[in-house]
């Protein structure tokens, strides 16, 4: 059985989401690790939930960023351990600099809630084996701050090496300015590193898993990661 | 020794908090605003002993580190002897 460890920072909320997620369809075992805690132990995937760590003080992720356990967490993404942070784990991520990018307020500046569609745009074995590109995934996001930005350079690298993960669409999949919710560039909702071993999100496939969720297409996430880890 | 730092958005990042308050002014008729930015400011109480050299080298480390993320963010840092 796969370990998923699950880090959590005081306000963060989608922890119990994301590993009954990962115990129901991925099979795995969810154990939690305190920011405080130094090590985060042998784990087969980490796990960055959403929430509002620290209250989203001086920036999101900012405090969460520099808390005790992000030294380990580091090590680990060094050794190549897999990654995944979804929503304030994303906005994590980006402060510690494993990810590239920031996450700005929404360009409406409202807090956003509602189901919108990402189509799958780049491949990274762990994470899309059970999503090929051009799938479009509906799922939710819940941010206030969730506008992708990158330096131009940036964005370049990220579109030539593949390394977007997802971008918002509409519902046949056409990434345009309409299905933008938040004016995140080039529609841009998650990204891999590098070496594709971390991928940052800010839509929430853990709260698409089941019928009274409004929607299942997470499932498919879920499942990917499993077969993959298991492989 | 007091220091103000301020951070701030980038001029290339488009500022939607900034733009709102641009608005706003200009619906009270303050016709007079062409734009606005919004930052944010952070006051610092330094301990003693440091010169303000020192104290400068010091609080730029905090804005690299901490304060400012400077994918995003530019900073400024003010210094007012006790």
């Amino acid at each position: 059985m796969q370990t998923v460890k699950i880090l959590v920072f005081p306000g963060i909320n989608r922890e119990h989401d994301i590993a009954h997620a990962f115990t129901r369809i991925g099979n795995a075992k969810a154990d939690f690790v305190w920011h405080k805690d130094s090590t985060i132990g042998k784990a087969d995937m980490i796990v960055i939930p959403g929430g509002f760590s620290y209250g989203d003080y001086l920036r999101c992720g900012a405090m969460a960023a520099n808390s005790p356990i992000i030294r380990d967490l580091k090590d680990q993404a060094a050794k190549g351990v897999p990654i995944l942070g979804i929503c304030n784990g994303f906005q994590i991520l980006v402060e510690t600099g494993l990810l590239a990018g920031a996450l700005l307020r929404n360009n409406g500046l409202k807090f956003i809630c509602k189901h919108v569609f990402m189509r799958a745009e780049g491949a990274a074995d762990l994470f899309t084996a059970n999503i090929t590109k051009g799938d479009v995934l509906r799922v939710p996001i819940a941010h206030g701050e969730g506008n992708y930005y990158a330096a131009p350079d940036t964005v370049k690298h990220l579109n030539d090496s593949d390394l977007v993960a997802f971008r918002y669409c509409d519902a046949n999949g056409a990434v345009t300015p309409e299905s933008n919710p938040n004016g995140s560039v080039e529609n841009i909702a998650g990204i891999f590193s590098d070496n594709r071993k971390i991928l940052g999100m800010m839509p929430h496939p853990e709260n698409a898993i089941d019928a009274f969720h409004g929607g299942t297409d997470g499932i498919r996430l879920f499942e990917g990661i499993a077969a993959a880890l298991a492989a | 020794m007091k220091a103000y730092v301020h951070v701030y958005l980038k001029r290339a990042v488009l500022d939607p908090q900034g733009k709102a308050i641009a608005h706003a002014l200009h619906e009270l008729g303050y016709k007079d605003v062409k734009a606005a930015r919004q930052g944010k400011m952070i006051e610092l109480d330094i301990a003693d002993g440091l010169n303000k050299e020192q104290a400068e080298e010091s609080i730029r480390k905090m804005c690299e580190d901490l304060l400012a993320n400077t994918v995003i963010e530019d900073y400024s840092i003010t210094l007012e002897a006790a």
